[in-house]
């Protein structure tokens, strides 16, 4: 228990840095991801090909490879300077974003066809097709696969560390440079895993509950 | 599917689609121009940036290294498909003191990042007195987590089949293990080959972490190589990043073949087949689907049915 005792004002920003990592990411990528996903379905073939040019590149790009262009490239080209952690948030937002387009993409896909043709019968077009119909249907079966593209956004957090933002598992090497700070980096590990579990498992549960309140009987 | 959720434009449609694919095209043209202009700024097009690609030893370097990644990637790969498999059978197990176990084990596994578990193995094991090769930490890191992953993709597979499959495989007097390899398991593993094939890709990217524990891979070398003369460190990242991804790119070239191979099942050709009667007939719906987005458009259009 020394390795969180004797650290409680480490600790506290390592939380404190991840969520902010996670909340800041997760903006992007809902905002960036809800545009690519329209763009994916929309009825212009140009901004379909941008869109799935997008989605293929870079969601076959490792994220360590994100950030590095991000946090090591930016430098290069000599813009106003910003802090390795916000570098690292726009990282982990383009790279979410384009799971959370898939999934939208996804999710108007599992809207049955007759919805959609019903909704252009009586004369719709595009644009309420999609938010009076398709939308709010799609909505609903979006929530579980969603929930779990922001698990895995929580998990992808940690590559932060790796690039010197003060995420939680960079706990471990600022504790072990300090002649001061009690812990073994084990223990400090270890801790952070437990972490990572409990906050996992929250969002778990928080799926499931929202699954079962949204569930739409067909 | 999408073209469904729109009619053939008219000339008012039109008029907007046209103005709306000119907007995409200059906000790319743009960003594209925007990044040009910051490049050639800071001289990144000069020759002197790009001159460390002309030495051969660099390149023989740069195979060197993607012999690690594919080192670690092939290891893990096969290592991971092993506890999947071994995960999977022990959850669906009937006695509770297998099952308990390798529920929580995959649970946790699941749920713990893949760097923590690799700075666990790298970091954490020295101070218990057990020194790890950072090619190990990472390798096992991968197998665990991917082992769960693939093990839950598993079980969905199995649990997905009839009841009916297992059944009769009792009924004709097989065992549990009986059943299991020769009836459930072979049509589990190529409902899911797709999936299992994407968790492959997940598996090649995440080599990519051992970067961070100091494991000599590409992106190991990527970091190296802007130290030489010139700091060429975009260059670098691009030349490396189009090696990762032409990589990962194959992998889920294969999982999408492999996706359409494993649908054309027989009960896919008939629905086929009543598709194409139905086409003559032609509802506005499925004449849109075939002329729009050929042959993905009619696809999707026959899950749907």
């Amino acid at each position: 228990m020394d390795a969180i005792n004797g650290n409680l004002d480490l600790w506290l920003e390592g939380i404190s840095y991840t969520l902010l990592v996670f909340f800041g990411g997760g903006i992007i990528a809902l905002v960036l991801g809800t545009i690519v996903g329209a763009m994916r379905v929309s009825p212009v073939p140009v901004a379909r090909a941008v869109g799935t040019l997008y989605v293929t590149l870079v969601r076959n790009t490792p994220l360590t490879l994100v950030f590095f262009f991000f946090v090591f490239g930016y430098s290069a080209l000599a813009l106003p300077t910003l802090s390795n952690t916000v570098l690292g948030i726009m990282a982990i937002g383009v790279y979410t974003a384009t799971y959370v387009a898939e999934t939208l993409r996804a999710g108007i896909n599992t809207v049955p066809v007759g919805q959609a043709e019903a909704a252009r019968a009586i004369g719709l077009p595009f644009g309420q097709v999609m938010t009076l119909v398709v939308l709010p249907q799609a909505f609903r079966s979006v929530v579980p696969p969603m929930m779990s593209v922001f698990i895995a956004l929580l998990k992808n957090t940690t590559v932060a560390a790796g690039f010197s933002i003060a995420v939680l598992p960079q706990l471990q090497s600022t504790i072990s440079n300090s002649h001061t700070r009690t812990g073994t980096p084990m223990e400090v590990l270890l801790w952070v895993a437990i972490i990572f579990v409990a906050l996992v498992m929250l969002l778990t549960w928080l799926q499931r509950s929202l699954e079962k309140r949204w569930r739409i009987a067909r | 599917m999408t073209s469904v959720l729109f009619d053939v434009p008219g000339p008012r449609a039109r008029r907007r689609n046209t103005i709306l694919a000119v907007v995409t095209i200059a906000a790319v043209v743009a960003i594209l121009a925007f990044l040009v202009w910051r490049l050639s700024l800071t001289n990144q097009f000069s020759a002197a940036k790009w001159s460390v690609f002309t030495y051969s030893a660099v390149w023989a370097s740069i195979g060197e290294m993607l012999m690690n990644t594919l080192r670690a990637f092939a290891l893990a790969a096969v290592l991971s498909l092993a506890l999947g498999f071994v995960l999977a059978i022990g959850r669906l197990s009937d006695h509770a003191w297998v099952r308990v176990p390798v529920t929580v084990i995959t649970e946790f596994f699941r749920a713990v990042p893949v760097l923590v578990m690799m700075m666990i193995l790298y970091y954490g094991l020295p101070t218990l007195g057990m020194k790890v090769d950072p090619y190990w930490a990472v390798v096992l890191a991968l197998m665990v987590y991917n082992g769960s992953v693939l093990a839950e993709a598993l079980r969905a597979g199995i649990e997905s089949l009839p009841r009916g499959q297992s059944e009769a495989g009792y009924a004709i007097g097989l065992r549990k293990s009986g059943v299991m390899a020769l009836i459930l398991l072979p049509q589990a593993v190529r409902a899911m080959l797709p999936v299992i094939v994407a968790q492959l890709v997940v598996v090649m990217k995440d080599t990519a972490l051992g970067f961070i524990i100091t494991y000599q891979e590409l992106l190991y070398y990527a970091k190296l190589l802007s130290s030489q003369p010139g700091r060429p460190i975009l260059q670098s990242a691009l030349v490396i990043g189009g090696i990762y991804i032409v990589m990962c790119l194959i992998l889920s070239g294969i999982a999408k073949w492999l996706e359409i191979r494993t649908r054309r099942s027989p009960k896919d050709k008939v629905l086929e087949a009543e598709a194409a009667v139905l086409m003559h007939e032609g509802t506005d719906t499925e004449l849109l689907v075939a002329q729009g987005d050929g042959k993905r458009g009619r696809r999707q259009g026959r899950d749907r049915r």
